[in-house]
């Protein structure tokens, strides 16, 4: 087991430096020049020229590339070029909205999703299941800014339950924080769960004709109780690694749907970042979606061997 | 309880069975009817595809929701057939048990095999989780699988085929039940496996009371482990009688086929195996009349007109066939050919 996950670790660090170069060198890679762009068209040469030398910009690449991953390690990631204020502290703040609405669109996924996928399943051709079917084929044809506005329209607008955008932020208490993520984390989860339902339908059908199945029916077991105890475990390898693919695709969904909702998190600050050529923000914060969506993998991974006993052995 | 060991422990009568296959719905059993009473055991033989695992599929009460069950099958006198799910599920595993042809997937790879074990005596003889880890290992040790005590924790990938079917065999006794269905117990398995798992189910039918259903294609299996025997063709009875009457004095020209069709040890090399021209008909289109007559040598024009009668040639001994007289005097030599 621990020989299985210190070989997991070490191709999740592998990624990561990975990951760094291409980030590093394609960031580095656009033209453009952030003194030029912080000091204005009209700035003298010489200031630039100074403020290119402050920032560091005037160092070979290799030496930059270096620093940055020096400053990684240590926490330090630079001020950024707009704000001024250290990078970390300013992703810091964007996380405590970004990290908890992705958690409560997954959520809803996985429980939207394996509700309908084991429903469709235990229900095979039956009127349930071809309606609930027709339902996720539906939510993968949605764009998920598009479902958003409906979203919006419907509960902001009309009811008038949830507010249209915006973040009341925790210090309130956690329900209005909640309560402003609700319907951007419906939007995110929306597809997700219509393409995981889809994949754990056919995983728990594809169990379904499987001898130990019958094996246990043969013993006495009831429909119910074969699929609870026998079927879902083994189900679960490829709806896990569907899921942990949804992650980032998850973590790429914030950026537009933060932006529908007005809402301040890791997302917004991308985009924002992007739009003001202030890459030193860019390039730590995609590092830090790179991170997070190699580290669920690497849980995904861990989780299969903890659920099927035949994993272990295979990768000793 | 003198009067209910005469009475037989499962008696089956008139057993259809139509299932919906991808060509259209089949009758992939027709008026199968036996009796069996404790400790007794029946052999069915027959090609693929001829209805005999339908036929313990439909004991078990397992088959597919879209297939027709018509006829009777009575356990202690009480109808199985059309019997609840819910009701069916407190026999099964319990009363009537099953060993599978596939060890190797016949298994929950998920799930320690002594689980696997303790399962169906936890669901039906209510053992707390202690009780039923004990006697797992106490039918895992029965069942001849080395150091059970330890190994009872290991999952079905640790075991070898052979292992796997002794596993099998302990959950299926593990009740105690009446009624053994072994639906081609030795198969997937090495031919020096083959006879330890079959001793093994003789010795545990015999040791326990147990009635007991084998299916095989293989002659051989037949002839050693059970006391009476019925063939089956195109999901018909074409055959039945006490296995050594049977063997002694075959009238059916299927059966003769399937004996002449073996492998015979000490046959000159590059002689051909002898088999049944043509093929198994499909369930959907089978002929009219006999099933066998498009196959049979010794057809005649009377064979397609109508489903030939149980003729009785012997003590207990049927044969679905109009041309006993030909079949059974040609027949002679046929054991030594």
């Amino acid at each position: 087991m621990s020989v299985f996950v210190l070989r997991r670790l070490l191709t999740l660090l592998a990624t990561l430096v990975g990951a760094s170069l291409i980030i590093f060198l394609v960031l580095d890679a656009l033209p453009g020049n952030a003194a030029q762009m912080l000091m204005g068209a009209d700035a003298s040469p010489d200031a630039v020229r100074a403020l290119t030398v402050k920032l560091g910009l005037d160092q070979p690449l290799a030496v930059r590339y270096l620093q940055w991953i020096k400053g990684l390690l240590v926490g330090d990631l630079g001020n950024s070029y707009v704000y001024g204020t250290p990078v970390a502290s300013l992703i810091a703040e964007r996380l405590l909205l970004t990290v908890p609405l992705a958690i409560m669109a997954m959520a809803i996924t996985v429980t939207l999703a394996l509700s309908a996928g084991i429903y469709t399943a235990a229900n095979h051709n039956k009127l349930g299941d071809v309606g609930v079917m027709s339902l996720t084929q539906i939510g993968i044809a949605l764009p998920n800014f598009w479902f958003a506005i409906l979203l919006v329209l419907l509960f902001s607008v009309r009811l008038q339950w949830l507010s249209a955008g915006g973040f009341a932020g925790w210090e309130d208490g956690i329900w209005l924080g909640v309560k402003s993520l609700l319907l951007p984390a419906i939007s995110l989860a929306v597809v997700q769960a219509a393409i995981l339902a889809r994949v754990t339908r056919s995983a728990v059908l594809e169990v379904l004709r499987e001898d130990f199945v019958r094996t246990a029916r043969a013993k006495g077991l009831g429909k119910r109780e074969v699929l609870w105890s026998h079927v879902l475990r083994n189900a679960m390898i490829p709806v896990m690694t569907v899921m942990g693919l949804q992650f980032a695709n998850l973590l790429a969904g914030t950026i537009v749907i933060e932006n529908v909702f007005y809402l301040p998190g890791l997302g917004r600050l991308i985009f924002q970042s992007i739009a003001n050529r202030d890459l030193i923000v860019v390039r730590n914060c995609v590092m830090l979606l790179a991170t997070m969506v190699v580290i669920v993998n690497f849980v995904v991974d861990v989780l299969y061997a903890f659920i099927d006993p035949r994993i272990k052995v295979h990768d000793l | 309880m003198a009067e209910r060991s005469d009475m037989p422990l499962i008696e089956v009568e008139n057993l259809g069975v139509r299932l919906n296959t991808s060509r259209g719905p089949a009758q992939a059993v027709r008026g199968v009817s036996f009796a069996l009473k404790r400790g007794e055991t029946l052999g069915l033989v027959g090609e693929s595809g001829c209805g005999k695992s339908v036929t313990a599929m439909s004991l078990m009460g397992l088959l597919p929701d879209s297939a027709m069950v018509t006829g009777s099958i009575k356990l202690d006198g009480n109808e199985l057939a059309g019997l609840a799910d819910a009701d069916y599920c407190r026999l099964r595993g319990n009363r009537i048990s099953m060993i599978f042809q596939e060890p190797m997937t016949a298994l929950n790879p998920m799930h320690t095999i002594g689980n696997q074990v303790a399962e169906p005596l936890r669901r039906h003889k209510k053992y707390s989780a202690s009780q039923a880890r004990k006697e797992a290992i106490a039918l895992l040790d029965r069942v001849g699988l080395p150091d059970p005590a330890r190994r009872v924790d290991a999952y079905p990938h640790q075991f070898s085929g052979g292992q796997r079917q002794r596993i099998t065999i302990a959950m299926a006794l593990a009740c105690e039940p009446d009624l053994l269905i072994a639906d081609e117990p030795t198969t997937a398995l090495d031919v020096t496996i083959q006879g330890q798992i079959l001793d093994l189910i003789a010795d545990l039918v015999e040791e326990r009371g147990m009635s007991m259903i084998l299916i095989s294609h293989d002659l051989g299996v037949i002839a050693e482990n059970v006391q009476r025997m019925m063939v089956m063709y195109g999901g018909a009875v074409v055959e039945s009688g006490p296995t050594e009457e049977v063997f002694r004095r075959m009238g059916h020209p299927y059966t003769q086929g399937l004996f002449r069709a073996r492998p015979k040890l000490g046959a000159r090399k590059g002689t051909r195996l002898k088999t049944i021209s043509g093929t198994v008909p499909e369930l959907a289109d089978l002929p009219s009349g006999c099933t066998f007559s498009e196959r049979c040598p010794l057809v005649i024009d009377a064979c397609r007109a109508a489903v030939p009668p149980m003729v009785e040639v012997g003590p207990r001994h049927g044969v679905r066939c109009i041309r006993t007289d030909v079949s059974m005097a040609e027949r002679v030599g046929a054991l030594t050919a």
